[in-house]
């Protein structure tokens, strides 16, 4: 078996995934990054070779991506994130212009031309307001924790007014709507929409156009996907739900494949080191 | 006898001060303001009361101040914290210009005349970083008690430098440093620094003149106070009083309304019905 892997060692997540030589996808890994980052790298690894049946000595090429790539001795390129973002957003929807990152201390937002070379990026990750630890945050302040998230905010009816400037002094706003008989799923439902708004000024700055792809882990709650819907008043794409923090790494192994086929190719080997 | 009252509801703690017809502190009192501020600000007032043995119909007049001060719903009028806190610095240091007061959740530089008048203010209104509240993430990250930050980080020798600006991400910054084997009071100490540069950057909005007085809940802090003075290149005034600043301030303004006869803006029955 013959497999290139992608690793994209993220601030909260360390994710593994590997390509067949068919080109698509096999298998997925992903582990707590914590502080030993390659161990986490490993593992992530590990657990992918293992649910597609294959061993260390099957992957041909290892990328990795992310704020930890560099820390990853057995890797054999890396690659930055936005150009790791792209390749695996356009592996799910191949006519993306825009893309929507949003991680748990990160937001980013990218336009690709037709091809998937970057055009034109913007990120934040001065200010937890603009990224998924605001949500997090909301939902400890309301007594809740991450995975309730989701299924607690379904029963939303309609959002109390989050001003999300910061997502500390969102918990004497929090308090205080409770203390007034908000709803948690209606505070849940503002902060969300508060932070869609602030990913939409994000979009704005690259002159985004349509297809608009969104990734990030926090895509898997559908009120997200439907309120960006909403404030776009265009349809948007999300990748299959159990995929949505994938594609950064899927991308990397996508890329390690075309680095090793350019290898391979008599004119290039000559020049690589 | 008629005495009067300073109700000074913060953001983390609240404060009351009564002072006799001199204008003398004759009862004080601190306690955390939580969730239920109109209760904080009626214990805080019964405190106050109950350290002299007084009565509230002895208290002639009461402001409230603070973020809160809008719920302290016995007081007679209510005073923005940035006027008390001029009038508090001015009253125990009568040479200030410049006031830095340094609370739970925001900080703020006040440039005043001699006596107490504001001429110009700046704060954090957006952001909670460089405030009392990233000392807490600190404290919380390291589960160490607040009081115990200063006294270690004093003993700190080559502070490490703090790249996070959101109180938020602090917090995991504050970890990945001891995962990498900093010492604590390194650490720490670096935190310290971090939140009085920005303080510093306030105050050179302003404009510093004149004697500098430090108010506000972080003045407890002995590393903040030699941070700053080694930033500012001068002693700031500091005292025992500097923490109740706010509820002195608003507490000397009752005085003034009691001496000059002024009917409470807002009548006791009123707000009681």
């Amino acid at each position: 078996m013959m497999v290139t892997a992608g690793i994209d060692v993220g601030s909260t997540y360390t994710k593994a995934a590997l390509i067949g030589s068919s080109g698509h996808l096999l298998s997925t890994g992903i582990r707590h990054t914590g502080f030993k980052l390659e161990q986490a790298a490993e593992g992530a690894l590990r657990q992918a070779l293992e649910e597609a049946g294959a061993g260390r000595e099957d992957v041909t090429y290892l990328a990795t991506t992310g704020y930890g790539r560099n820390q990853v001795g057995s890797r054999d390129v890396q690659v930055t994130d936005l150009t790791a973002q792209a390749w695996g957003t356009r592996y799910f929807f191949p006519g993306t212009r825009t893309v929507l990152d949003i991680g748990g201390q990160t937001m980013k937002a990218m336009r690709l031309d037709e091809t998937g070379k970057v055009q034109s990026f913007r990120l934040n990750d001065k200010c937890a307001a603009g990224t998924g630890a605001f949500l997090e945050k909301t939902a400890r302040y309301l007594g809740y924790g991450i995975q309730e998230i989701g299924p607690m905010v379904e029963y939303a009816r309609e959002p109390v007014p989050i001003s999300g400037v910061c997502a500390v002094f969102a918990e004497s706003e929090v308090i205080n709507h409770v203390s007034n008989g908000a709803q948690p799923a209606d505070i849940m439902h503002g902060a969300m929409t508060s932070l869609i708004e602030r990913s939409v000024r994000l979009m704005k700055r690259v002159r985004m156009e349509p297809e608009f792809t969104l990734v990030g882990g926090i895509m898997r709650f559908p009120t997200m996907v439907r309120v960006m819907r909403e404030q776009l008043g265009q349809s948007v794409n999300v990748p299959p739900e159990h995929l949505v923090q994938f594609t950064a790494a899927i991308g990397a192994a996508i890329l390690a494949g075309r680095r090793l086929k350019k290898l391979g190719e008599p004119a290039q080997a000559v020049l690589s080191p | 006898m008629s005495y009067a009252a300073g109700v000074d509801v913060g953001s983390t703690q609240t404060k009351a001060i009564i002072v006799d017809e001199d204008g003398a502190i004759v009862g004080r009192s601190l306690l955390p303001t939580g969730a239920n501020v109109v209760a904080a600000a009626e214990h805080a007032f019964a405190t106050a009361l109950a350290d002299r043995g007084l009565s509230e119909d002895e208290v002639g007049f009461v402001i409230g101040t603070g973020y809160g001060r809008y719920r302290v719903e016995f007081g007679d009028t209510q005073i923005t914290e940035i006027v008390c806190h001029a009038r508090g610095a001015a009253a125990m240091f009568p040479d200030t210009e410049t006031v830095l007061d340094m609370g739970g959740q925001d900080t703020k530089a006040i440039r005043i005349k001699k006596g107490g008048d504001v001429l110009d203010f700046c704060m954090n209104d957006k952001c909670a970083a460089g405030t009392g509240r990233f000392l807490q993430s600190a404290a919380a990250a390291l589960e160490m008690e607040l009081a115990d930050l200063g006294p270690t980080a004093l003993k700190g020798q080559r502070p490490v430098k703090i790249s996070t600006t959101c109180t938020v991400f602090a917090e995991s910054e504050v970890l990945s440093w001891l995962a990498r084997g900093k010492r604590i009071e390194d650490i720490l100490l670096g935190v310290h620094e971090s939140i009085a540069s920005r303080s510093f950057a306030l105050l050179r909005r302003v404009g510093i003149q004149g004697e500098i007085t430090f108010t506000g809940g972080v003045t407890r802090n002995e590393a903040m106070v030699a941070v700053m003075n080694q930033i500012l290149e001068a002693e700031m005034n500091v005292s025992e009083e500097s923490h109740y600043m706010g509820a002195l301030g608003a507490a000397l303004f009752a005085l003034e309304r009691i001496h000059k006869g002024r009917e409470p803006l807002r009548p006791r029955e009123e707000v009681s019905a």
